[in-house]
């Protein structure tokens, strides 16, 4: 090896242990180390997420089998494979199964064996040697059904008004187009719900709240009839209505039951489902990649556009993701004016001196206040407080069901602002501090005033600064849960916090978060296996998001930094 | 702000200099504009500060002292010898009830009668008077003849010209005649209700406890009731049978002797003679003994001036003892004469023989207040069923009442962070169990477990954290390319933008499981990855120099991730085959058996991660500012006298930059003490004070977090839910105060080199 390097001149016996350890290097490594477990761990956790929620949407092929256990009669199964593992034999018998000691270690399958209804949970665990007879048929039926989850098995004939109208081969085919009538009929319902009956019963509600509001004004019935003769006539109107609609209704639904479906499944049990029921069907073993791409996509589409189903385990998460952008934007609106303000008042009014810096460093920490403080001091102060006192003076006639005095959009908005205002304040002064003096003594010296020189120089030039503040709020605040859990989220909101219904927007509210359904459905839920794909997938959307957000905002403020150097330059 | 500050008519040609009045236009503005952000920017900071001060606010009145609000002095109304007294619900009408048989219903405030009722006695007299269900109002009367008389109390309200009114009125839901119960007149009489059968207990002449059951039947058709005799038992206790206290659910009896200040412990068995457990000397002669709130626990009253509380426990063979828990102090160790206990709290008072009376509570063994109520010897004391009304009476037949305002007696610091023997419980514990469903659960309110968890969750958090963050940051700062910087740090940032729900569900159901079921490659890990990276330093410095210039300096981190990756995968590789060795397969199983060490799923040990994962960035990133922000010439001065990079790192960067570290390792600490959602997930919430890796936890935050919506706002608990946060602020924002104070130090420093 060469000896020229002037690397090498003064240390020509790196190459033995002792120096190695003298001078240092194995630290260095070491420190090296660190620094790369870092980086791993962060990149792999955005990719677990990924990986793991992703497939979920994926359909994937069945496989038909025999479950064939030692000393048992084996059982025919019809299974999507999850994962599998290894697992010692030690823990194996220790969870009952029965197995000598000659091999340590044996595969166990995570299987989705769906049919709930009939089989009493959709995942088992399967040994992997016991799995026999493997086969994908294409005629595997995978069924989507508003309750109780996937059903696996074959359509053996397809029903119209209780008449059978195809069986065997043909059943698929037949299937298809009875099944988008179905869908199209059940939005149709929902639109009914939503929409018609929603408006009735707002309408119903106000009578209601009306002639609560005579009776504490002291009018009675009996005392002055007259002030309820247009609330009796708009309450008759409404019941004319709802008669009207609720016949729709029964048309609409009995119309809807009207196909069904004879189905098998691998054990020979038959099941009758009506359309009604199913989602959506697709035989996974006889798709090709293109079709189960489509699938994948049109799964994707519902995951993010549709309600969720079956307590939260199945379906989509347009709820939460509503929730979460309304509550978000409603924050914004709060907390831009004023931490811009403040942090005017802080770099550009304020006297620079120790009660300035001390009030600055106060600011700055509250960043580090935990967030459950927060949220105590919204249910405590905005919640309690404001909320039943706002009930007391303008919602009397709802008491004691409570309208703004309990959790809602509203209040969890304001809570997270005063969370995030730190945020805005910090981001906006640092962004005001950077404009240098010299642009600023310009426009004053040209005869402007101080608030012209704010409002024309220093604030267009600061905007991006308040952008990446804006940003970095909105990135936090979309990802907080335990403030929200006191202030206003819930599991399943009833209602979106905007509809059709006057005054369409609902601030009294409780809405749905993404954070909080991750907590809720992974945690909470009565059937976490089949949950957590779903779960996983929800992380990751809200993971996207957060770092798009967080690397725009960090974008941004780089150009703007580039920008003043430029300035000063 | 807009309207005040776009200046429309500013530039448009017209005079905009002195005296003008677009000048002026332009002046006010500038003043609006002023007056705006000075009121917006003060108010957004003052409501910022009114976070601390309401929270102050909600705990204050945790240590507020009690209030005693006294109510006039006058005659006891009425005829006869008080032997019962007691005030209803609102505090407006006070009751008793006299040997003679007088029910006296009169006005708390003046003594004025509302009601005198005389009970049908027939000539007897009343012997002794004893509550069957306070709740309810139902009293039974034993008779000078030995028969019983049962009735009750009740008000009515009612609101005629929108005044409330009340109405007392004596009734008797068990019929107006006396029953039989005892040959001669049962002093000490005691009445148990379960169901439909009453059993009734008594002491006669020669000290003999009489118990006797009886069953109501009542007949569907007629609706006549029968009472029958189902159960008799006498017995001669082991001592002078001057009290008898009976537990609610009968399973317990006391027998007190006064004079001798003995008190026998009895265990009921049905049908069975009581079985005597123990003899326990009080330690003086005893005036007065009760039992508590919840039927668990008694008081005694002894004339040496302190009262004690006893109740059964077990000891270490499992067998049942009296216990004697704690003693409360008479003020001026003052003869007790009365005692009386609130209805639905561990509260009680003592009147003693010089007129005074102190108000106590068991559970934080707090003496609330005491005050001299009456001139001569206390006779009764009581408290209204929500404990806001305080009536003493005294032996020469004076009435004195106050009104009580004592919302928080069982918080005091003792009770809040010390160990606390507590009802049903074998010894003093830390524990939280704020869920009251009845009154007859003891809430136990010691934060010491949820401090510990908090502190334990942080001190894991942050053995995992401050290596890798503190020793990434000394590699990003000092020796890795600038071009990879570039890269490597704002992508540990964005770890810090990870909100900690991901990683709180990432760790419940994906971490926790894994490394349940590798636990044996997490400690492999642990233990081959430091080793093998000097080892691999070393190969690295032996490779051919061809290879070696191929990598460029400051690219080491580079290589060490296919280094890492492939020792990973190696650890959890040979895990199992190493547990099927070792452990016999199942390591939890086998620590269990052979070390006694308890495996819960979601541990310490997991907590640590996650949550250190939550705060290596923050603490990466500050220290890698500090790092970074040495004067270069520092460094390469060193270097140029020939100190090798670590070396001058360690002699020269590091004690720099170090108070820079450690402002970072303590905005780390703030975050990973009021970190919820990660423990709120991780860990299984319990709140228990276990050092163990393999323990759960409950902490602080999570404790608010799971609890505070269903608080009852303004209780006890929901004031200590806000103690937690307030305790959580003060300590984060302290910790945070700390750090930005030595940063400031730090960059001045750093200015002036």
């Amino acid at each position: 090896m060469s000896q020229t390097n002037t690397l090498d001149l003064t240390a020509k016996d790196t190459q033995t242990p002792s120096a190695y350890i003298k001078s240092g290097a194995p630290y260095v490594w070491l420190t090296a180390a660190a620094i790369s477990v870092a980086f791993i761990i962060t990149v792999s956790l955005l990719f677990l997420t990924a990986a793991r929620g992703m497939p979920h949407f994926w359909p994937a092929d069945v496989l038909k089998a025999e479950y064939a256990e030692p000393g048992e009669a084996a059982i025919p199964i019809l299974v999507e494979m999850v994962s599998s593992e290894e697992v010692s034999t030690a823990r194996l018998k220790s969870a009952g199964a029965k197995l000598d000691d000659s091999v340590p270690f044996h595969t166990r399958d995570l299987v989705k064996v769906a049919n709930r209804d009939l089989l009493g949970a959709d995942f088992r665990y399967l040994l992997d040697e016991w799995i026999v007879n493997r086969s994908y048929p294409d005629d595997v039926v995978v069924l989507e059904r508003m309750e109780w989850g996937n059903f696996h098995g074959f359509i053996s004939e397809v029903k119209e008004d209780g008449k059978v109208i195809a069986s065997g081969a043909e059943a698929w085919a037949a299937y298809q187009p009875l099944q988008e009538r179905a869908n199209t009929l059940r939005d149709k319902l929902h639109s009914i719900e939503d929409g018609e009956i929603g408006q009735i019963n707002a309408g119903l509600e106000k009578v209601r709240l009306s002639s609560r509001r005579l009776e504490l004004e002291g009018k009675t019935r009996q005392g002055s009839p007259e002030a309820f003769v247009e609330l009796d006539r708009k309450k008759a109107e409404y019941d004319a209505q709802y008669e009207k609609v609720r016949l729709d209704l029964a048309a609409v639904s009995k119309d809807m039951k009207r196909d069904g479906l004879v189905l098998k499944t691998v054990d020979g049990q038959t099941k009758e489902l009506d359309l009604s029921q199913v989602v959506r069907a697709y035989r996974p073993n006889e798709m090709g990649l293109f079709a189960k791409i489509g699938t994948y996509f049109s799964k994707l589409w519902e995951f993010v556009s549709a309600p969720p189903r079956e307590a939260n385990t199945e379906g989509g998460i347009f709820p939460a993701i509503f929730g979460t952008v309304m509550m978000v934007m409603l924050m914004s609106v709060f907390v831009t004016p004023f931490g811009i303000l403040a942090a005017l008042y802080l770099r550009e009014y304020a006297k620079q001196g120790p009660v300035t810096q001390m009030i600055r460093i106060a600011v700055n920490n509250l960043a580090g206040v935990p967030s459950i403080v927060y949220g105590m001091f919204g249910l405590g102060f905005f919640v309690y407080f404001m909320g039943g006192n706002i009930d007391r003076l303008f919602y009397e006639e709802s008491l004691p069901a409570p309208t703004f005095g309990t959790p809602g959009i509203l209040w969890a908005s304001l809570t997270l602002a005063i969370l995030t205002l730190p945020v805005v304040i910090v981001a906006t002064e640092e962004g005001l501090a950077r404009i240098p003096r010299s642009i600023r003594e310009a426009s004053l010296s040209l005869g402007a005033t101080k608030a012209e020189t704010l409002w024309k120089i220093v604030l267009p030039m600061a905007s991006p600064a308040m952008m990446t503040g804006l940003i970095l709020a909105i990135a936090r605040a979309a990802g907080e849960v335990a403030p929200l859990m006191l202030v206003g989220v819930v599991k399943l909101a009833p209602s979106l916090p905007l509809d059709s219904i006057f005054p369409f927007v609902h601030l009294e509210r409780k809405f749905m978060h993404l954070g909080f359904h991750i907590y809720d459905v992974g945690f909470q839920s009565p059937n976490v296996e089949a949950a957590r794909p779903l779960v996983y997938a929800t992380s990751f959307l809200l993971v996207l998001v957060i770092i798009l957000l967080n690397i725009s905002a960090i974008r941004i403020r780089n150009r703007l930094r580039e920008k003043y150097k430029a300035l000063e330059g | 702000m807009s309207e005040t500050t776009t200046p429309p008519a500013v530039f448009s040609g017209k005079s905009i200099t002195k005296g003008g009045s677009a000048f002026q236009a332009r002046v006010f503005k500038d003043n609006a504009a002023r007056w705006v952000v000075w009121v917006g920017g003060l108010g957004v900071i003052a409501a910022l500060l009114l976070i601390f001060f309401y929270l102050l606010s909600e705990v204050a009145p945790l240590f507020a002292p009690a209030e005693f609000k006294s109510r006039p002095t006058y005659a006891v109304p009425g005829q006869g010898k008080t032997l019962y007294a007691t005030v209803e619900e609102q505090g407006e009408i006070a009751m008793r009830v006299s040997d003679i048989g007088e029910v006296t219903f009169f006005d708390l405030n003046t003594g004025a009668v509302r009601l005198a009722q005389q009970l049908a006695l027939n000539g007897l007299t009343v012997v002794d008077v004893t509550e069957v269900s306070a709740e309810r109002g139902e009293l039974a009367a034993s008779l000078s003849d030995g028969s019983i008389l049962q009735f009750s109390h009740g008000y009515d309200i009612t609101y005629p010209n929108d005044k409330q009114l009340i109405t007392p009125s004596v009734r008797f839901p068990k019929g107006e005649a006396a029953t039989p119960f005892m040959p001669e007149a049962a002093q000490n009489l005691v009445v148990r209700e379960n169901g439909d059968s009453q059993m009734l207990f008594g002491v006669d002449a020669a000290k003999n406890v009489h118990i006797k059951t009886f069953t109501r039947n009542e007949n569907a058709i007629t609706g006549e009731t029968t009472v029958e005799m189902a159960g008799e038992q006498n017995f001669k206790p082991a001592v002078n049978a001057d009290l008898l206290l009976v537990e609610p659910l009968l399973a317990w009896l006391y027998v007190i002797d006064q004079k001798a200040g003995k008190i026998a412990f009895y265990k009921l068995d049905g049908a069975a003679e009581p079985k005597l457990v123990e003899v326990k000397e009080a330690g003086s002669e005893i005036s007065a003994a009760q039992y508590l709130s919840g039927g668990i626990s008694i008081v005694v009253a002894q004339t040496n001036g302190l009262v004690s509380q006893w109740f059964p426990a077990r000891n270490e063979a499992g067998e049942f003892y009296l216990a004697r828990v704690r003693e409360f102090d008479l003020p001026g160790n003052a003869k007790p004469t009365a005692l009386g206990v609130e209805l639905r709290r561990r509260g009680f008072a003592v009147g003693d023989e010089t007129g005074q009376v102190s108000v106590y509570y068991a559970t934080s063994k707090r003496l609330i207040h005491s005050e001299k109520a009456l001139d001569g010897p206390v006779s009764q004391v009581t408290f209204n069923p929500r404990a806001q009304v305080l009536y003493t009476e005294s032996a020469d037949g004076k009435v004195h009442a106050y009104d009580v305002h004592n919302e928080h007696p069982e918080v005091s610091f003792a009770a809040l962070w010390g160990k606390v023997w507590y009802e049903s419980y074998d010894d003093k514990q830390w524990l939280w169990q704020s869920s009251s469903a009845s009154s007859d659960f003891e809430p136990k309110f010691s934060l010491s477990p949820l401090a510990f968890g908090t502190l334990k969750a942080a001190f894991y958090a942050m053995i995992f954290a401050i290596p890798l963050a503190v020793m990434g940051a000394i590699f990003v700062a000092n020796f890795m390319s600038a071009e990879l910087r570039q890269v490597v740090k704002p992508t540990v940032e964005l770890l810090a933008a990870l909100p900690s729900v991901i990683l709180g569900f990432l760790a419940g159901l994906w971490l926790a499981p894994f490394i349940e079921s590798n636990l044996p490659g997490v400690f492999l890990l642990l233990i081959l990855l430091p080793v093998s990276v000097p080892l691999f330093g070393y190969a690295w410095l032996n490779m051919p120099a061809k290879i070696r210039y191929r990598v460029p300096d400051g690219w080491e981190g580079v290589l060490l991730i296919p280094v890492i990756a492939i020792v990973t995968w190696f650890c959890f590789g040979i895990a199992k085959p190493i547990e099927a060795l070792a452990f016999g397969g199942n390591m939890q199983a086998w620590m269990d058996v052979e070390l006694g060490i308890k495996y819960d799923q979601r541990n310490a040990l997991v907590v640590g991660i996650a949550m250190g994962i939550a705060v290596i960035p923050t603490i990466f990133s500050i220290a890698e500012d500090a790092i970074f922000s040495v004067p270069k010439h520092l460094s390469l001065g060193s270097l140029a006298l020939g100190a090798t990079p670590w070396q001058t790192l360690v002699g020269v960067v590091m004690p720099t930059a170090s108070p820079g570290i450690f402002s970072a390792i303590m905005i780390g600490l703030g975050r990973a003490v009021g970190e919820t959602m990660i423990v709120l997930m991780a860990t299984g919430n319990t709140p228990v004070t276990d050092v163990s890796l393999f323990s759960g936890m409950r902490t602080l935050s999570a404790n608010v977090a799971v609890e505070m919506p269903e608080s009852e706002v303004g209780s006890t608990h929901f004031r200590l839910l806000f103690l937690a946060g307030l305790v959580l602020f003060a300590f984060t924002f302290f910790v945070n105060t700390l750090a930005e104070i030595v940063r400031a130090r730090l960059r001045k420093k750093f200015e002036s080199i």
